[in-house]
């Protein structure tokens, strides 16, 4: 396949995302509920879901698919951005919780605390939960891969750590006396910017926006693939040493793109969790990582919007299959990856290829 | 050229040697690769480095670009600038650069983009990320893809190159980096007779300009460039001399065929 068809592929992928996040959203404001054309809030929701997966998968796909970092910890980014945005929206609750406590969240007045932990402060505010949103995923990427990419740590080593990140932040976040809900996480949202959470408006708002911002992160990524820090990060992945040989400081590459990415998934994070209701410790296992990666390898590694369509079919495929007979899912996901990687090292989207080559 | 104003970290040549190891010691779980090795290397040389496998040559090499630090000794490149305080980066910026024995170019990017990564310029992060090549670099380019035969490549990726070609685009990639000392593993191997032929042509139209050091095992190659050679054994250098000198050597014969 060659740029230009890429190009054309990747084309009716970001129209096809459009009429989804601007034509659903306008059908259900629009028409009355018995119409044809009317989607239920819980499909709009879905659909929203998808599309912060999509933008979860568009991430690992820069550093794994470009860089050559096979990045098992994504997940825990993910959650970091939904955490910050549940606190803003935990602070809106006001006092409608079960406790009426005006200032304290329901878990902190049943665990006995008397004032709010000093990192919740500021997230009454909109604009800071939404700084938040990238700047503690994107801190937290800095910290780990300024040690580990400046240790030359490589390979499957680097996976096992970012596994382990992404498991003691599991832990971390489990137990009540972080502040963060403990094992049932932060939930039960009221409104967002003073609108009610649960409307049929704000979640169709939601779709929108998560639309308008996959987009604004494909084609940014798009651009920073085809600079020539892409070049060079793509040359990292394939031999590291000639790039240091060349001078250049690979670490400070990999890095940049290791923050970059972490970024875009706190925002998927932050998109996610007002559109499901909920965030608790649980995103943070170590298998939802896993999961990511898989999306990525099915849909195709290393063309941005393979890893869309990876996410999105996979994430399909689950709402269906759990739907019907939960206990085969991660049978059938397992299945799924290893006939992709046997047969299809270049994903769905490897189809396409081979079937150019043959006519 | 007048005074010797010079800016710290600024190369100076003015005694001669570009490139100075004094008494290396280097051993690896007690088997001592480099031994009180020391070699200098002149300004605009073509020097070629011999000896026997496990003699110490490529370890030299991953000492002098910063890959490995050796146990004692020093390493100078000119009079002033110290190579063991430095990393790879830092060394091939100041103008040292490498070829690797097996040859190691970018297989999915095309000859053009490999050329272009290799290009002299400010190597950070947020500046490569708004890098533009602008007309006289794109010159630059055509003019190295010329010197090294691959004008008609310049667009295929080069995964696709054959042996040789690859071998040459690393050179060229050495060149757009505008080295002043090229160290240059095992250029020939793998290569037919008309490409040794041809790259011995190309390095000879090196020199000059730029010091070349070329560690080989093709003797036929080594005389066909070298007015110069140094041979290793066993960590140190044995001997130094031309090729006439050397193939003459009681202790050169010795140590290859064994005694």
């Amino acid at each position: 396949m060659n740029l230009f068809q890429q190009d054309k592929l990747a084309g009716w992928l970001m129209v096809t995302i459009t009429l989804i996040s601007v034509l659903i959203p306008l059908c259900n404001l629009l028409t009355p509920v018995d119409s044809a054309l009317h989607f239920s809030a819980y499909t709009v929701s879905l659909l929203g879901k998808y599309l912060t997966f999509a933008l979860l998968g568009l991430s690992l796909d820069l550093v794994w698919g470009y860089c050559g970092i096979l990045a098992l910890g994504q997940g825990a980014f993910f959650a970091l951005g939904g955490y910050a945005i549940g606190l803003y929206l935990m602070r809106q609750i006001g006092n409608r919780g079960v406790y009426g406590n005006p200032l304290l969240p329901d878990f902190m007045v049943f665990l006995n605390w008397s004032e709010l932990p000093w990192y919740w402060f500021g997230f009454n505010q909109f604009w800071f939960a939404v700084l938040m949103v990238v700047v503690v995923p994107g801190l937290l990427a800095l910290v780990f891969g300024w040690l580990a990419f400046r240790s030359r740590v490589t390979g499957v080593y680097l996976s096992i750590i970012t596994q382990a990140l992404t498991y003691a932040l599991l832990l971390a976040f489990f137990r009540n006396e972080m502040g963060f809900g403990g094992n049932n996480g932060l939930t039960d949202f009221k409104e967002i910017l003073g609108f009610n959470i649960q409307s049929e408006g704000v979640r169709s708002f939601f779709l929108m926006v998560t639309g308008l911002i996959l987009l604004l992160a494909f084609y940014v990524s798009r651009w920073v693939v085809q600079s020539k820090l892409g070049r060079v990060i793509t040359a990292v992945r394939d031999q590291e040493m000639r790039v240091r040989f060349l001078g250049y400081r690979v670490e400070h590459f990999k890095l940049w793109i290791f923050v970059f990415s972490a970024m875009l998934a706190g925002m998927a994070g932050a998109l996610y969790v007002p559109q499901v209701g909920i965030i608790n410790p649980s995103e943070f296992s170590p298998l939802n990582s896993l999961e990511i990666v898989i999306w990525v390898a099915i849909g195709g590694r290393c063309t941005l919007y393979g890893a869309i369509i990876g996410a999105v079919l996979v994430n399909y495929a689950k709402s269906l299959l759990t739907g019907w007979a939960p206990e085969i899912w991660l049978f059938f996901l397992g299945t799924a990856f290893i006939l992709v990687t046997v047969f299809l090292p270049n994903g769905v989207l490897g189809l396409f290829r081979s079937q150019e080559q043959k006519s | 050229m007048s005074g010797l104003a010079l800016k710290p970290g600024e190369l100076d040549v003015s005694h001669g040697p570009i490139l100075y190891m004094e008494d290396i010691n280097l051993s690896f779980d007690g088997f001592k690769a480099l031994n009180n090795l020391s070699l200098y290397i002149d300004a605009g040389e073509l020097r070629c480095v011999i000896g026997p496998n496990g003699a110490g040559k490529t370890t030299m090499m991953d000492v002098i670009t910063g890959k490995t630090r050796p146990d004692s000794g020093s390493v100078f490149f000119g009079q002033t600038i110290d190579l063991l305080k430095m990393d790879e980066a830092a060394v091939a910026q100041a103008g040292i650069c490498r070829k690797f024995q097996k040859p190691t170019v970018f297989d999915a990017l095309s000859v053009f983009e490999n050329l272009e990564l290799a290009l002299a310029v400010n190597k950070a992060v947020w500046t490569t990320l708004f890098f533009k090549l602008n007309g006289q670099q794109r010159d630059r380019i055509d003019q190295v893809l010329e010197t090294i035969g691959l004008t008609d490549q310049r667009l295929r990726a080069a995964g696709v190159l054959s042996h040789g070609q690859k071998q040459w685009l690393e050179i060229g990639m050495l060149l757009m980096q505008e080295p002043k000392v090229m160290l240059v593993d095992e250029p020939v191997a793998g290569m037919t007779h008309q490409e040794i032929e041809r790259t011995a042509e190309l390095l000879l139209s090196l020199r000059g300009e730029r010091s070349i050091v070329v560690v080989e095992h093709d003797m036929e190659f080594v005389r066909s460039i070298a007015s110069r050679v140094t041979v290793l054994h066993e960590g140190s250098v044995l001997t130094e001399g031309t090729m006439n000198e050397i193939q003459n050597d009681p202790r050169v014969i010795q140590v290859y065929l064994g005694g």
